[in-house]
């Protein structure tokens, strides 16, 4: 099909209206509040809920909450997280009533793509999406985060200490029944 | 659980009758096999399952005798109605009326009967099943996140299946003793058990050693063994398998990977000639487990521990991985050429085969033709232990019985071992070839070996022979490469693949094939099933079989 062309008018064939039109926005631009910020000297404020990267937490006594159970690496589409359970003698409990910890954790964050799901599966609320958005390093190695790195990353969240309760609750209950 | 082997007991004819299950009719037979193979009257949980229709249940289990102890499998049901005649009454529509019975019962301990209706999804049958799963819930930890059993663990699937949504019980949980040393295998976690005694009849009824029994009352009840009395036989991981829960786990998997990763591959067991089947659980090219897979007609769902915990020295580290012709790395083809221009070369009578019955029936049939073209001397070496009354065996080779039926050695092995060690002293025999077994043990020395022209050696880990080797080829364990062993009731199984072979490793029969192809002239199969389906035409033994035909159970041939 061929499409007829409308043939230019005079405005149009002087070109100076448009060029002017352009300047007016590029002018109103100039006097307005300013969008952009000096990055990385100035830094973005996170917005609550925001998925960045996710770190291992501890519970308000600084113990690791994790309990190796494996779900997130389960359900993380892209496989970044590698738990190594601890096996038959779990020996680097750092909490009372640990009956299971990770020997070693890492999230490779080349792989993560901050979906949360391994946030959302947790049982044991261990692991958050934090606000970590901008994550570099000079290898490929650097970028895969070990045990230590995301828990020192991660800071705490209070909870319930489910494990520490567990205990006091067998505790309280150990002179009964009556015992031979 | 093998067709040909519950079609068995066909003398005498058992009678059939007919049941309704859920408004369906079937025909059972009136009697059927208990857990030692008597007769018993069918129950109707066998009907149920004969109708395809799942009754949860945790206590009863078909290998074991009728406990009737957990009641998760109550259903309702209905018998025909007798008038005061003693015939029965009809409906108008000319049925037979159905007199339903006013309380339910267990459907794994009460037999069925002529015109009986079994009724399984009705609201009462619903609401029965969500109470027996909230008592059973009461004291049951909430510890799913650390429990080896998540992801296998029946109350969790039935709690989905069957339960409700929420509990109800807001005080506090019974606490009793975790991680408890039953055994030097076992461990149990009292809070998790649900009491289904399943571990005490198993170790009673089948292992035969009464070891276990329930202590305390009421909420407090435990599993436990008589005091100072470990939990020591040789059968003791089955509790482990046949716990519905994760109150009894097994030290050697404590914590070493979550069940829903591992792969499962359908492989039999290599430590005794019984040949166990098995199922190999693996992840990313690691071990994880054996645990036994049901063939009625060898090893029930049963295996022993020795068996089962035997697979570490798969992953051992000094794995032989490398093709090496005197002690240089080579390359497959290289090594394998020079191997066949020798062999080709070499006049006949002066090779011995030593070849290992821990090898597959194709392999040592592969070598059998090596043999035959040579005109060589060949045998095998015998490998005992102690036998047990259940399934352990004195035989600790799995494939004694290829290795006679494909002509490798004779009735009594072994006979042949001085003749080859006669042969190389007087330099007779200047080629041997040995097979996944250390020679310098049996009577071939070292000084002996020193002697050979050539000393082609494959095996899975370094030995004194290996050591010795002018041609050492890497080779693979049952779990790298799939093959058949013949029992010790003759019965061929194959297995299959789990793991990858480490380095440079390949499986014997795929090696031997190119070998066999390079001296003899003679192209063969290159696949396992082609391979295998030849030997059965060439060995009388085997006969008609073919890989397909083998099934995952297995079939048993006359030895």
């Amino acid at each position: 099909m061929i499409v007829k062309r409308k043939p230019l008018n005079l405005a149009e064939r002087l070109y100076l209206p448009a060029i002017i039109g352009g300047f007016k926005v590029t002018l109103r631009h100039l006097f307005k509040k300013k969008v952009t910020m000096q990055y990385p000297e100035e830094k973005w404020v996170v917005p609550p809920g925001y998925r960045g990267a996710p770190y291992l937490v501890k519970d308000q006594e600084g113990n690791t909450k994790c309990v190796s159970c494996q779900l997130c690496e389960f359900v993380c589409p892209p496989k970044a997280i590698k738990i190594t359970p601890p096996g038959p003698v779990v020996s680097n409990a750092d909490r009372p009533n640990a009956e299971k910890m990770p020997k070693e954790f890492e999230i490779n964050m080349l792989r993560c793509i901050f979906c949360g799901f391994c946030q959302e599966v947790c049982p044991e609320e261990a692991i958050f999406l934090q606000q970590d958005y901008s994550l570099t390093g000079s290898s490929r190695k650097e970028m895969i985060y070990n045990k230590e790195k995301l828990l020192a990353l991660g800071g705490t969240h209070a909870g319930i200490q489910k494990w520490k309760h567990k205990l006091e609750e067998a505790k309280a209950q150990e002179n009964f029944p009556v015992k031979v | 659980m093998t067709t040909q082997e519950t079609a068995k007991p066909a003398p005498p004819a058992i009678e059939k009758i007919k049941v309704k299950v859920d408004g369906r009719e079937i025909e059972v037979p009136k009697l059927s096999p208990d857990y030692t193979g008597k007769l018993v009257p069918t129950t109707m949980l066998q009907a149920c399952d004969a109708a395809k229709t799942d009754v949860p249940h945790y206590c009863y289990h078909p290998k074991l005798p009728i406990a009737g102890n957990c009641r998760m499998c109550l259903v309702e049901f209905g018998t025909p109605a007798l008038g005061p005649d003693r015939k029965p009454v009809m409906n108008p529509d000319g049925t037979p009326k159905i007199a339903k019975s006013p309380r339910p019962a267990i459907a794994c301990a009460t037999p069925i009967s002529p015109g009986m209706e079994i009724y399984t999804k009705t609201p009462t049958v619903k609401q029965m099943r969500e109470g027996v799963l909230e008592s059973l819930l009461i004291n049951h930890p909430l510890d799913c996140p650390i429990c080896d059993q998540a992801g296998e663990c029946k109350l969790q699937e039935y709690s989905v299946d069957y339960g409700q949504s929420a509990s109800r019980f807001v005080e506090p949980k019974v606490h009793k003793p975790k991680a408890v040393d039953l055994g030097p295998r076992i461990m149990l976690d009292a809070e998790r058990c649900i009491l289904c005694t399943r571990c005490i009849r198993f170790t009673r009824d089948v292992a035969g050693d009464d070891a276990l029994g329930i202590i305390n009352r009421g909420s407090y009840n435990t599993i436990s063994t008589y005091p100072g009395m470990p939990f020591d036989n040789n059968y003791t991981l089955n509790t482990v398998d046949i716990c519905p829960v994760g109150a009894l786990t097994s030290k050697d998997f404590r914590f070493q990977m979550r069940v829903w990763f591992l792969k499962e591959t359908k492989s039999v067991c290599t430590s005794c000639a019984t040949g166990c089947n098995i199922v190999i659980s693996s992840r990313e090219e690691k071990i994880y487990r054996y645990t036994p897979r049901e063939n009625d007609a060898v090893n029930s769902t049963w295996m022993c521990d020795y068996g089962r915990l035997n697979y570490k020295w798969i992953q051992r580290e000094d794995r032989l991985k490398d093709v090496l012709v005197r002690g240089q790395k080579s390359s497959w083809t290289a090594a394998l050429s020079e191997i066949a221009e020798k062999l080709k070369q070499a006049p006949t009578g002066s090779v011995a085969i030593v070849a290992s019955a821990r090898q597959t029936n194709e392999e040592l049939w592969l070598l059998s033709k090596l043999k035959a073209k040579l005109g060589g001397i060949s045998d095998s070496i015998e490998r005992t232990g102690d036998a047990d009354k259940l399934l352990l065996v004195a035989d600790r080779n799995p494939n004694t019985n290829g290795a006679r039926l494909t002509g490798i050695c004779f009735t009594e092995m072994g006979i042949n071992l001085p003749k080859i060690a006669d042969g190389i002293a007087s330099g007779k025999i200047k080629t041997l070839i040995v097979f996944g077994e250390d020679v310098t043990k049996h009577g071939i020395s070292a000084e002996l070996l020193g002697k050979l022209e050539t000393l082609i050696v494959s095996d899975i880990l370094p030995n004194a022979t290996t050591a010795a080797a002018h041609y050492l080829l890497p080779g693979c364990a049952h779990a790298e490469k799939r093959g058949t062993f013949t029992n010790t009731k003759g019965r061929v199984q194959k297995f299959m693949q789990a793991v990858q072979p480490k380095g440079d490793a390949r499986p014997e029969w795929d090696f031997l094939h190119d070998l066999v192809y390079n001296v003899t002239g003679k192209n063969g199969f290159l696949t396992i099933e082609g391979l295998f389906n030849e030997m059965a035409k060439d060995v009388p033994a085997f006969n008609g079989l073919t890989w397909a035909a083998l099934g995952n159970t297995g079939v048993t041939v006359t030895i």
